[in-house]
């Protein structure tokens, strides 16, 4: 594949706490590909994702932390890239 | 005016800025482990936290993972979920895991603890600190999950004293005690990059999703508790790595070497996890062949490219793993099979549909090798004349697996090395394991191996009973075959399958 | 090679020295194309032990179940020692046969493959 090298991915459980989380990936990151397995969902994309917290709060109606998505986190690749904003995932080959 | 902290200063001042350079002792005074393996390192600052997280935060997150993990313990315990497995032959596989893996995570927690407190860089100690933490719960939320099966089923009432005596355990034992015993750059590199980052997947997945298949909902949930905390710990394997490469071209074939040698460990270790998943799981997940095909060879070598650019490579004998994904789990399951007698968990034949199932999976050699003497087991084992081998077996010096494991290229015959050292000869039952005992020989000579101290009077007597007294194994409960056990009575009444009147629960708690 | 300690000069006690056995040796043998039994076995026997005691006692114990032990023709069986092709004289000690603590003997029966021919 020629774009295996800058692949990054999240991946996260499949409850409720997550659902939210991975709703606000697919909105923020149109180039990102959901694939669902059992109890989890994996995340895969070309080159960076981002989580940001701004989408999280709209879709749960409260305050949320970028750190919060430790709870529902299984595995991850990439460089991870954090501020109080967003959580992310970025990989420049 | 004030304003709060970033994400980013906030770590600056909870983390880095809380070290400092010492005035009044010397930094190999403070750090005195830090030159004899032979790794430079220039800049500490150069280590990268693979993530931001300050201790107030860790307690939050990880306080409330453990809430939600107790409750859901309390809910299968007062529903009884232990009726829902599959059948109580998957429970055996819990006794491996509580013998052999959580014994474990607690030496992670002393062995992170301590290389936290030799590193002199104040983001390798605190992400070894959290490690540490982490491993400390891993341990006791398997001890409490684990913990409602031991009111249900034999073999789980002293798994901390078997661990440290039993003949197969110590193969997990002897693992570890290799790595707390070798230095802090050696430790990082076997546990946090060998262990958590290459070879994490083939241990974590196939528990964890054997007791998702198997209904063992008390075990899932301590899996995906300990997930995210895992996430962690790779990330902190790749930094080790890149980080030491990074630091000084003279810890390059260092780290290979290490690599090598943890690579083969690890995989030795993991033949116990094979035969788990090819074994011990009523329904199966997927066979130790395919796991292997996904996780070592796909992404192991997709990582090891990535790593070329450091000047490393994939790890010596790999090849001998693709040879020996047909073969081992096989080999390892008849070992245990041949010496149930003397072990804390059952084993069983397989039916003919799980039979079947491992001819599809190993179509180059299950019915070629393994089937024949299988089949020929299970026909004994019908007439009453089941198969215990009385003899002990021979052990390799280095991984202490009792020495099935055949010639690579010949499955008919058993694989033989040597090494001679001081006057005495040690065998082993690969190159990989010859290897590593020619590269520390002083170390490796006082391997403290099970079958050897039962011959030299040292393990309660020279009986059998003797011996298992001595381990604190129940004859005739926690031994012999599944089909004679106290576990498949016990579960065949309480599932409404034998004819007599239930009996209480075994008081081995 | 030797072990990276921080001690210098690193020695370590080796645990299975012929002197820590009681007076017995401890060696090892395998029936070749038999994995039946998993592993090649181990013994602690003493040195001066007469070889024919592991011919008609030691070895009929361990291996006895396998239906090809009954078809053993020992007039035909091959023999090594530490990889070395072995005759031995059953009425020699263990030791006069050249047999030591942690030797390996392995042993070939002509014809027989194990369990339908698989090794077994």
């Amino acid at each position: 594949m020629a774009d295996a090298k800058n692949m990054v991915y999240l991946a996260l459980q499949n409850n409720e706490d997550a659902r939210p989380i991975i709703e606000a990936i697919e909105e923020d990151n149109p180039h990102a590909v959901i694939n669902h397995f059992p109890a989890m969902v994996k995340i895969d994309a070309v080159g960076k994702l981002i989580v940001r917290r701004e989408t999280v709060e709209e879709k749960i109606g409260r305050e949320w932390d970028p750190q919060e998505i430790h709870i529902s986190l299984v595995s991850l690749s990439g460089n991870v890239i954090e501020d109080d904003d967003e959580f992310g995932v970025e990989r420049d080959n | 005016m004030s304003r709060k902290l970033n994400l980013r200063e906030r770590y600056q001042r909870m983390t880095r800025d809380l070290a400092w350079e010492p005035s009044y002792q010397s930094k190999s005074d403070i750090y005195p482990q830090m030159e004899f393996e032979g790794i430079k390192i220039e800049d500490w600052d150069k280590w990268e936290d693979p993530f931001r997280l300050t201790m107030d935060s860790y307690w939050k997150y990880q306080a409330e993972k453990e809430r939600k993990l107790y409750s859901i313990i309390d809910a299968f315990a007062q529903n009884n979920g232990h009726m829902n497995v599959t059948d109580a032959r998957y429970v055996n596989a819990l006794k491996l895991f509580l013998t052999g893996v959580s014994p474990l995570e607690y030496a992670a927690h002393r062995g992170f603890a301590m290389v936290g407190r030799q590193f002199p860089g104040a983001g390798a100690q605190v992400a070894c600190q959290m490690q540490s933490i982490d491993e400390l719960r891993h341990v006791q939320t398997q001890i409490h999950t684990i913990s409602h099966y031991n009111k249900y089923f034999n073999g789980f009432h002293d798994f901390r004293h078997m661990h440290d005596r039993v003949w197969y355990l110590s193969v997990p034992k002897s693992f570890f005690d290799d790595a707390m015993s070798a230095g802090p750059f050696e430790f990082i590199t076997a546990i946090s990059f060998s262990f958590e980052y290459v070879l994490t997947n083939l241990l974590f997945m196939p528990f964890m999703s054997g007791a998702a298949f198997n209904g063992d909902m008390a075990t899932v949930t301590f899996g995906f508790s300990a997930q995210s905390d895992e996430s962690r710990h790779m990330t902190l394997g790749l930094e080790v790595i890149k980080f030491m490469a990074e630091q000084h071209p003279d810890n390059i074939p260092i780290i290979q070497g290490w690599i090598d040698k943890w690579f083969w460990r690890g995989y030795r270790l993991l033949t116990l996890v094979g035969m788990m998943m090819d074994y011990m799981l009523p329904k199966k997940v997927m066979s130790w062949r395919e796991a292997w095909e996904i996780y070592f060879e796909q992404n192991g070598g997709a990582l090891f490219e990535d790593l070329a650019r450091y000047g490393l490579r994939m790890p010596k004998y790999w090849e001998q793993t693709i040879e020996g994904k047909d073969h081992i789990t096989h080999q390892a399951w008849g070992i245990f099979y041949n010496y149930t007698h003397a072990a804390a968990f059952h084993t069983w034949m397989p039916d003919n549909e799980e039979m079947d199932w491992l001819s599809a999976k190993y179509p180059d050699s299950f019915d070629q090798y393994y089937r024949p003497r299988f089949e020929h087991w299970r026909e004994q084992a019908e007439a009453g004349n089941r198969f215990y081998n009385p003899t002990l077996p021979m052990l390799c010096q280095t991984c202490q697996i009792p020495m099935g494991f055949t010639e690579p290229g010949d499955p008919t015959t058993i694989g033989f090395r040597a090494s001679d050292f001081e006057g005495n000869r040690y065998h082993f039952c690969s190159d990989g394991c010859k290897d590593i005992f020619d590269n520390e020989p002083q170390k490796f000579c006082q391997a403290w191996m099970p079958v050897h101290q039962i011959y030299q009077g040292n393990c309660g007597g020279a009986t059998v009973p003797e011996v298992l007294d001595w381990y604190h194994l129940n004859f005739g409960v926690d031994n012999f075959d599944y089909e004679q056990s106290p576990d498949k009575k016990n579960w065949d009444k309480w599932k409404g399958q034998a004819a007599e009147e239930p009996e209480a629960p075994d008081e081995a708690a | 090679m030797a072990v990276k300690a921080i001690t210098p000069d690193y020695k370590g006690e080796a645990l299975d020295g012929v002197d820590k056995f009681h007076g017995n040796i401890m060696f090892h043998v395998n029936w070749e194309k038999h994995l039946m039994f998993c592993a090649p076995v181990a013994f602690a026997m003493p040195p001066d032990a007469p070889f024919s005691t592991l011919l008609e006692e030691t070895l009929p114990t361990a291996y006895g179940y396998h239906p090809d032990w009954q078809k053993v023709d020992w007039s035909k069986v091959e023999w090594t020692l530490d990889h070395e092709p072995f005759d031995p004289k059953p009425d020699a000690s263990l030791e006069d046969n050249g047999i030591v603590h942690r030797s390996l003997l392995r042993f070939t029966v002509p014809g027989a493959e194990g369990i339908a021919g698989s090794g077994s």
